[in-house]
């Protein structure tokens, strides 16, 4: 296997976390705030779980990175331009339909990269993945059956998801669009190589879409940008509010 | 766990989860190793979900049992082998279902349970297989909630994960 370059290796990890980092807080903007209890938790559960496994790549990062920084540091003190999540993410909680299309989105994704990263060449990475794997397969499972739920439900229900489909759908290839640091993973098997995975990750997306009932949007134009920094208006407040506490009271701690 | 003095076992299982305080570190499964370092007791723990927000917790009280007895412990997260509700002890499963937790069941079992087919958790509250879920996740990440129907009280079943 050839040298892997410490920083770019330092800059893929923080792509792992970050979009897992994003949806988590997305997520987390729902507690107290679910349709129904039993969802409040089960969205503000796998918000943990992202959290948990993003916590387990940025203390890996910081490791690799060597200045004495820890997780937090990564996580919580970056400008906006050095957040690599994709822009599906960041997309505001619309309403029900928006959450479930957007968890299920990343989830398809979330699992496919999973599902190689248990066997990266990044003994690290492999042991991180395979604890990940088994938490995401349960996210995979909720929205899946929330989709169907949605997409078969009333008139009312297939309508709204209709709806966060035909508007999150334009931010779906960008998962499986690899950057300069994935395309350079995949060749040292680290990471997947994205593109490969792009056919069945629409194959099945599109089949799930279908037998919820919904139509797959057509003559797509695909948003691209928030794995290299540049990302929509939604990101700011994002992270003024996750940011808050660590920029008002430097190294406060709980 | 590997097998270790039995005064240390006797220190760790005096550590139980902060979230179900009637289970055991050690019957949990998540020591891994006990290493005796030259000034130092090094316990290696796994977590059982990756956010799982009682491991910081439970590293503290590690430290605080080991120091109780005059000794000095640290404790080390590890990731690898992945943590498995196999690895729970069978005192481990006895005592979650005395404390009101169905025991994680086998995967076949546990999965159409969770996809919504009744009667395949017993109530620990009456014994009655006449039980569904309620929701798949639960009070915590690794629980989800089930009701009885014959009793009507809710409960909770610890989710199985391989
Ligand atoms: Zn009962």
């Amino acid at each position: 296997m050839k040298e892997i370059n410490k920083e770019l290796l330092f800059d893929y990890i923080i792509q792992l976390g970050d979009s897992s980092m994003i949806l988590g807080q997305r997520l987390g903007e729902l507690c107290g705030h679910g349709p129904e209890l039993e969802t409040d938790i089960a969205l503000t559960n796998i918000s943990l779980d992202l959290f948990g496994q993003v916590r387990n790549y940025f203390q890996y990062a910081a490791e690799i990175q060597g200045e004495g920084k820890t997780e937090d540091d990564i996580a919580m003190l970056r400008y906006e331009h050095e957040y690599r999540s994709a822009l599906l993410v960041e997309q505001p909680n619309k309403d029900f339909a928006y959450v479930i299309a957007r968890q299920n989105f990343y989830d398809h994704y979330h699992y496919m990269l999973l599902e190689f990263l248990v066997n990266s060449k990044d003994e690290q990475i492999a042991a991180i993945a395979r604890k990940s794997i088994k938490e995401v397969e349960y996210h995979l499972d909720f929205s899946i059956t929330w989709m169907k739920r949605l997409g078969g439900g009333t008139e009312e229900s297939n309508c709204r998801l209709q709806d966060a489909v035909d508007n999150l759908y334009r931010y779906t290839k960008e998962l499986t669009t690899p950057t300069e640091t994935e395309k350079q993973m995949a060749e040292l098997g680290v990471g997947p190589d994205l593109t490969s995975l792009q056919a069945s990750y629409y194959n099945s997306l599109n089949a799930l879409l279908t037998e919820a009932e919904i139509n797959v949007p057509k003559e797509i134009v695909f948003q691209f940008g928030g794995k290299e920094g540049r990302h929509t208006e939604y990101m700011g407040y994002i992270l003024s509010d996750f940011q808050y506490m660590q920029r008002a009271y430097p190294n406060m701690k709980w | 766990m590997e097998a270790v003095d039995p005064h240390i076992e006797e220190i760790l299982s005096s550590v139980s989860d902060p979230e179900i305080p009637v289970l055991t570190i050690v019957d949990m499964g998540i020591i891994k190793k006990v290493e005796q370092k030259e000034d130092h007791i090094l316990i290696h723990i796994t977590p059982t979900y990756s956010g799982c927000p009682a491991m910081d917790t439970i590293e503290d009280d590690i430290v605080k049992a080991f120091d109780e007895e005059g000794l000095k412990a640290k404790v080390k997260h590890i990731l690898s082998p992945a943590w498995t509700t196999d690895m729970i002890t069978d005192k481990g499963k006895q005592a979650l279902e005395e404390y009101g937790i169905a025991a994680p069941k086998d995967a076949s079992i546990d999965k159409a349970a969770l996809n919504g087919e009744k009667g395949k958790i017993k109530c620990t509250h009456c014994g009655s297989m006449n039980t569904k879920m309620v929701s798949r996740f639960g009070s915590t990440a690794c629980k989800a909630l089930f009701q009885c129907e014959d009793c009507g009280e809710p409960f909770d079943y610890f989710k199985c994960l391989r």
